[in-house]
Formats: C-alpha cells, sequence, structure tokens
C-alpha cells in the first residue's frame, strides 16, 4: 500500500486547518484552526474521505493523535487546567504551528 | 399496511373510547436510510454476493458480543502485569491472545490512574469497540453526550455519579476515525487477591467507556 511520508513526530506543535469542504469529514468542527501537540503516530490509513466515495484512498495517510488542551478549545471551560482531548487526525489536515 | 393503522398518536383516546399503546413497527415511516439499506441488502442477495443466511448470522454474531468479553481483558490486566504491558504497547494483538478478533480496526487501551481520567466518545457518529463491548448504549449515540463529552465533560461525569478533583486530569478521548478505545479503569481497593473471574465481575460496561469507576 502506498503511504505518505509522516511530516511529524511526537511532541511537535500543529494546527488543524480551517477548512469547510463538503463530504466524509472525520476531522471535528470544534478543532478546526485550533493548535495542539502530537501525541502519536497511529500509522497510514486509506484516506476515509476517499474511501467513502469508493475510491482507493491512496496512498494511504498518516494518521495521528493530537492533543489539545480544554481550556485552549474553550474559553470558559469548567474543568481543571490540566484536562485535555485527544482526537484522530489525518496528516493532510494538519500544518505546523510556531 | 392493513387498514387499522392509525396516523395520530395512539395513545391518546379518541373514537372508540380507549387509549392503546403505540405500535412502532406499524406507525413510524421508515426513514430514507432505512429504505435504502433494505434496498441495497436486497440487491446484493439477488446479486448473490452474500445470503440472507449471512446477513441473519452476522448480525447474531453481533448481538451475541457484550461487555463479558472487555471485561475479561481488564481482569486479566490486573492480574497479569505482562499482559497489561503488552495490552498498553498493542491491544489489538493482546486482546487476539483472549480470542477477540478486533477486525480492521486498531485498539488503544488508555489507563486510569489515580491522576488520570479518560473518557471516550465519538462525536462524529457512534465508533465503539464492539468487538470488545458489543452494541453501543443508546445514551453513548445521543446528540447530548457526544456534543457534551467534549464541550463539559466534568459536568457529563458527575451525572454518571463519577465527581473528580481538580487534581486529576481528565482526559477526552474523541474517537473519530481509525481507532477504538478502551478504558482499562483503576483496579478497586478491597479486591486484593481475588481470582480473575472474580474481578471481571466488578468491571462494568460504564466503567470501560469511562463513564464510572469500578467498586467492590
Amino acid at each position: 500500500m502506498s503511504a505518505v511520508e509522516p511530516r511529524f513526530a511526537p511532541g511537535a506543535r500543529v494546527r488543524v486547518r480551517r477548512a469547510d469542504p463538503p463530504g466524509h469529514i472525520r476531522t471535528p468542527w470544534y478543532i478546526r484552526g485550533h493548535s495542539g501537540e502530537i501525541e502519536r503516530v497511529c500509522g497510514a490509513f486509506p484516506n476515509p474521505e476517499e474511501l467513502a466515495y469508493n475510491r482507493p484512498g491512496l496512498p494511504a495517510q498518516p494518521l495521528y493523535r493530537v492533543r489539545f488542551r480544554q481550556r485552549e478549545l474553550w474559553p470558559d471551560y469548567a474543568g481543571a487546567a490540566a484536562d485535555t482531548i485527544e482526537v484522530e487526525i489525518y496528516q493532510h489536515w494538519l500544518e505546523p504551528a510556531r | 399496511m392493513s387498514s387499522d393503522v392509525h396516523t395520530h398518536d395512539p395513545a391518546h383516546d379518541h373514537r372508540h373510547g380507549h387509549a392503546h399503546p403505540p405500535h412502532e413497527e406499524a406507525s413510524e415511516r421508515l426513514s430514507y436510510y432505512q429504505v435504502m439499506e433494505i434496498a441495497v441488502r436486497e440487491l446484493l442477495i439477488a446479486k448473490n454476493v452474500f445470503t440472507a443466511d449471512d446477513v441473519r448470522r452476522a448480525v447474531e454474531a453481533m448481538d451475541a458480543r457484550d461487555p463479558a468479553q472487555g471485561a475479561r481483558v481488564v481482569a486479566r490486566a490486573w492480574t497479569d502485569p505482562a499482559f497489561k504491558a503488552r495490552l498498553l504497547a498493542d491491544g489489538r494483538a493482546a486482546v487476539r491472545e483472549l480470542g477477540y478478533d478486533m477486525a480492521t480496526f486498531h485498539l488503544l487501551v488508555v489507563e486510569n490512574t489515580a491522576t488520570l481520567h479518560n473518557l471516550i466518545v465519538c462525536t462524529l457518529c457512534s465508533c465503539y469497540p464492539r468487538m470488545l463491548l458489543g452494541l453501543p448504549p443508546d445514551w453513548y449515540k445521543s446528540r447530548a453526550y457526544r456534543s457534551r463529552a467534549v464541550r463539559e465533560p466534568r459536568a457529563v461525569l458527575k451525572e454518571f455519579g463519577t465527581v473528580l478533583g481538580d487534581d486529576v486530569e481528565l482526559r477526552v478521548h474523541d474517537s473519530t476515525a481509525d481507532m477504538r478505545y478502551l478504558v482499562l479503569p483503576e483496579r478497586p481497593a478491597g479486591a486484593e487477591g481475588w481470582s480473575e473471574e472474580r474481578l471481571a465481575a466488578l468491571v462494568s460496561r460504564d466503567s470501560m467507556i469511562g463513564v464510572t469507576r469500578c467498586r467492590v
């Protein structure tokens, strides 16, 4: 299976693209435009946005778990400062963050 | 459709002087996607891709799975440190040792500790480790849980009777793609020296989603 090379390593700061394409998108709305940290690289998987339309989804996209701080996602977050959320995001949705 | 189907609220009292319980099967129209599922299934059967009995057997196999399988995994991890290490490193390979097949999915097991509590949600749909826990509960699929578990997870946990201190990090896992998640709850105090089987009985479905803890 052909796969795109991973661009990011664990610990890297990344930003989720703020985009709103139509289709079977697996990037939840609430993290678009937000920055987080790569928790791990999960491997490469055929792109589900393509698979949903019966296309092969290749080359496979690296999938990451990205960790966000709850207080950065929701300014009025009521929980502890240490609370986090981790979301699986495909590489084509990520860009380097400063 | 038979002629006695009512299109009004069947619970309300009407002309023949009594209320009667709703006949959901008869009175609800099929949704667009239900009609599509039936059409596609009938086409695939007509084209000999699979048989009606294949479908029935798949449903039966899905219904036969239940949280006891996940509980067995947790109890093994509590009693066998080497297994626990393998489970945390590669969940899919470790549960295969117990005879559970994750099919194409990767399994990520996240461990609760005194300072970290994990909670699983799928905000986009209802991704759930069905191979280990069976079908998800209705609340897991509800819009309320799916939106609130990421927005105000501590309030959600409180409604399940789980109150976390501010010294505990709450980590929500949004299961959106190719991974499936299982919470490894903390082994409760008071169960020292228990057998794996007896421990497994303490492990509830909800504790493996992360909305509750295990208690003796």
